[in-house]
């Protein structure tokens, strides 16, 4: 990123001291700028009513935005392109993307440079901003199974996010403790593997009303249907799909995981993902495939005697490889690329080579950016989380580690490197739910926002301080309309309090 | 009351999976059966007994029977007429409650008897207390007695409770100068803290960083010493509007002005009242604690405290005195000549000594009782043997339950907090570790166990604001809640876990009216989601 903000410019007074509050009024309009690449433009006005009528050259009245690549109804992907420049001097207030995408980005880079005198007036300063990111995937796991959230939490989740320029929400719709997710295909998933089935579930209006609000704030949704394991709550709408525990040559009443050993089980993945990947229209969709319990595979007579069958003999992360190969494939079929948990990996698990391995465990079986340098040596494409694990809370400014982590600090080549996409910053919810979620979140997911955006040299930390406490205070002052009491969009930051200085 | 009857009525009660047993804190005593009784809202009143002390008019009551009245049934009247028919057996149309000790417009103190007792049999539904405030206590436990069917009809349980608090002080402390706290975050806290039995909101009102008390006599201390002095600070109008607040819900307010350290704030308000700190032979620029070598200093909090004294009705007001740094005392020469002419030595605690002996005649002249921190203790500052010690080390110079032993065994009546600093937060269900600690289990006699009067959970404000005290206040604090009210065997987690979730979720329903979007008064839990089996 480079940034030239021109310091010594003073704010221009105004003419009067009788400004309306700026009206911001947007409107589209097509123009060709050329038989093949038609270009959409943008205006983005700034209207300043003034008592007198001049225009001075120190005022500006509006923000011009130039897209080049035309595509306004897409869903970002990936590959998207977020670079932006922004042009605030003397002849131009300009704001140059490639995509709709960048110019999302542009925007609100723009709204962070604007200021206010204690007057009240609004000020920009001369600013030159060439930017673009440093990773493709900047994500934000959120877990609605096991603490419900409600929309709204996840809408506003949303707002924040764009704030910092997080791109992706990964969303952990169902886990063992509930199933939240409204299935059409397979009503009774909801119905009875919901905390309760009125309220608290996400209906397929709640699915497209998030996929669209991230849409709009140029924000990728990855819905993760996480199996064979983590799938406790999806037995009771789908009767025989789990693995009856054994306790001797009983059935013990317990289940286990996903039951690899049964055709019904694939037949029940195919039409359970043709779905999903239809409800969801990112290319990606997160397999899960983390932490599988043995135990009860073991267990269980039938599965023992697949294994044989198999001639698996007594290594089971065969059988998991077996199951996990096999959803793969089906998942596949439908045109859809996957993100899985560093288990798929460890366990050697034949994946495509497209795969993306999502990097989660500290220090087991090896330290982070050990497993960073193998997922990336056998040529797949890593997401980092290790590091980011934002439930964890620790008393005082914790911000501060999550800031410094350096995602490509491990060993390996240029091009191992390169196969880095990013990171998630993930919100795990065994103590987490609505009522602490956004003193939780924010500002701490911002150090994550910032080591995945910008520049790698970026680590002084008493800077990232001053902007962190500033982005605070904006994100405070913007969301409480008038009312002293605390809103829940009130961010909470684990820094020091505002400096004081008492010339004490 | 013998420990193994209490034991086997908390057993027998816990045996039935009713709504009783969903009480916080758990009663002294209780006995509950399954038999329960009908509460039609548009009838149900709280009656005065002809025989009772405090009758209509008592404003504490009063009041408190339109909250609960509110709480229960929603803000709406009824004033429907009384049913012609005849009243049956399996319904309650009325709580009768008997106050002893008449006193309905004063304020709580250490030394109020809070004891009730609490009868919903078929005869009759009667709470009794010696005082008002034993009233207020019986009043929150028949609101959390009152259960709704899932078909809206409201219940009671047939229940006998005898209660009474294990220790008189039970307090929460919030500070307000770290982070300013608006006022709405002080009364909310003091409706939770009812809920919860906690009888003092020790107010740490002024430290290093913000000044917010507006003092009329130095009006310059807020001014200047504030973070913001028009919207930053707590009016004297507010002040009131505190202490009123907590008295109707029987809550003392124990005010803290620490001194002599923790005092930056002071200084712009108050010149010359902190110590120039030298940097060599010259001022450095920069100050320390309040200067002990001058008699305006003396003069200043002469009164400075006499409007302290005026403003907070309690007995009690806490004077700080921790974590005095001699640092800054050192490398002033005013100083060193006031400990040379004093016959100090090199011992600054000898001054520190001196600051505080003089600061604690100031305010006994007053009329006034005091809480210190330990560190007064510590120095081995001469201080009144009526003096209230309150612990807060962990660790250093010795582990707090030795420092219990040491301040009792010296006579000192003692408030734990050591163990409750609620600021700080860990990963997961801590609220064990915070609702496991025993205040009496050091070494000591029966009569030093006896000057234990009780304890504090500390929400310090380095890091905390009104953006995320309520979730990391609630429910944690309700575990030391329990431990200052109830029966000292009683430690078990699970029992204690199904309580207070279901606490929480009461919490979390009686306090949002309607809308879905988080409300600050959802409290947290820092437990396992709730319960859900699936049967496989």
């Amino acid at each position: 990123m480079k940034q030239n903000t021109n310091k010594t410019s003073k704010p221009q007074s105004c003419p009067s001291s009788h400004l309306l509050p700026l009206h911001f009024l947007t409107s589209t309009q097509k123009s060709e700028a050329g038989q093949l690449f038609p270009v959409d433009t943008f205006f983005f006005h700034l209207f300043l009513f003034l008592t007198a009528g001049k225009w001075h050259m120190s005022e500006k009245n509006s923000l011009v935005i130039l897209v080049v690549t035309p595509g306004c109804d897409q869903f970002p992907s990936l590959e998207s392109v977020e670079n932006y420049t922004l042009t605030i001097n003397d002849e131009q207030c300009f704001l140059l993307s490639e995509t709709v995408w960048g110019a999302l980005r542009g925007l609100e880079t723009f709204s962070q440079l604007i200021w206010r005198s204690p007057e009240g007036t609004f000020y920009i300063n001369k600013t030159e901003i060439e930017d673009f990111p440093r990773f493709p995937h900047r994500g934000l796991l959120l877990d609605t199974s096991r603490h419900y959230l409600p929309l709204a939490s996840i809408l506003d989740t949303l707002d924040v996010m764009a704030y910092n320029k997080f791109n992706v929400f990964h969303w952990h719709l169902v886990d063992d403790p509930s199933f939240p997710y409204e299935s059409f295909t397979f009503p009774n998933l909801t119905k009875k593997g919901s905390y309760n089935p009125a309220t608290h579930i996400y209906t397929a209006q709640d699915v497209k009303e998030v996929i669209e609000y991230a849409r709009l704030r140029g924000i990728r949704v990855l819905a993760e249907f996480d199996t064979p394991g983590h799938t406790l709550s999806w037995g009771p709408g789908v009767p025989g799909l789990l693995t009856p525990c054994y306790s001797g040559s009983h059935p013990s009443g317990t289940f286990g995981p996903v039951n690899p050993a049964l055709n019904n089980t694939y037949e029940f993945m195919s039409a359970f993902f043709l779905e999903i990947s239809s409800v969801f229209p990112d290319f990606y969709l997160h397999l899960g495939g983390d932490e599988v319990d043995f135990t009860c595979w073991k267990s269980n007579p039938d599965i023992q005697a697949f294994m044989k069958k198999k001639g698996f003999g007594d290594d089971f992360k065969k059988l998991e490889s077996f199951y996990i190969q096999t959803l793969l494939d089906i998942v596949s079929a439908y045109g859809k690329g996957y993100v899985v948990w560093q288990e798929v990996f460890d366990n050697k698990v034949k994946v495509q080579p497209d795969t993306v391995i999502q990097v989660w465990r500290e220090k087991m079986p090896v330290r982070y950016t050990k497993e960073m340098e193998l997922v990336t040596s056998a040529g797949f494409r890593a997401l980092l989380s290790a590091p980011w694990y934002l439930n964890h809370i620790t008393y005082g400014p914790d911000w501060k580690n999550i800031y410094m982590v350096e995602p490509l600090a491990f060993e390996g080549s240029p091009e191992q490197k390169a196969l880095v996409i990013g990171g998630e910053a993930c919100m795990w919810g065994e103590y987490v739910d609505s009522t602490n979620l956004v003193p939780r979140l924010w500002p701490r997911a911002g150090a994550v926002a910032e080591r995945l955006w910008s520049n790698k040299m970026l680590t002084n930390l008493d800077f990232a301080y001053k902007r962190l406490a500033h982005f605070r205070c904006e994100l405070l002052s913007l969301q409480i309309p008038a009312n002293t009491r605390p809103h829940p969009k009130q961010e909470s930051l684990e820094v020091s309090p505002p400096p004081r200085n008492f010339g004490v």
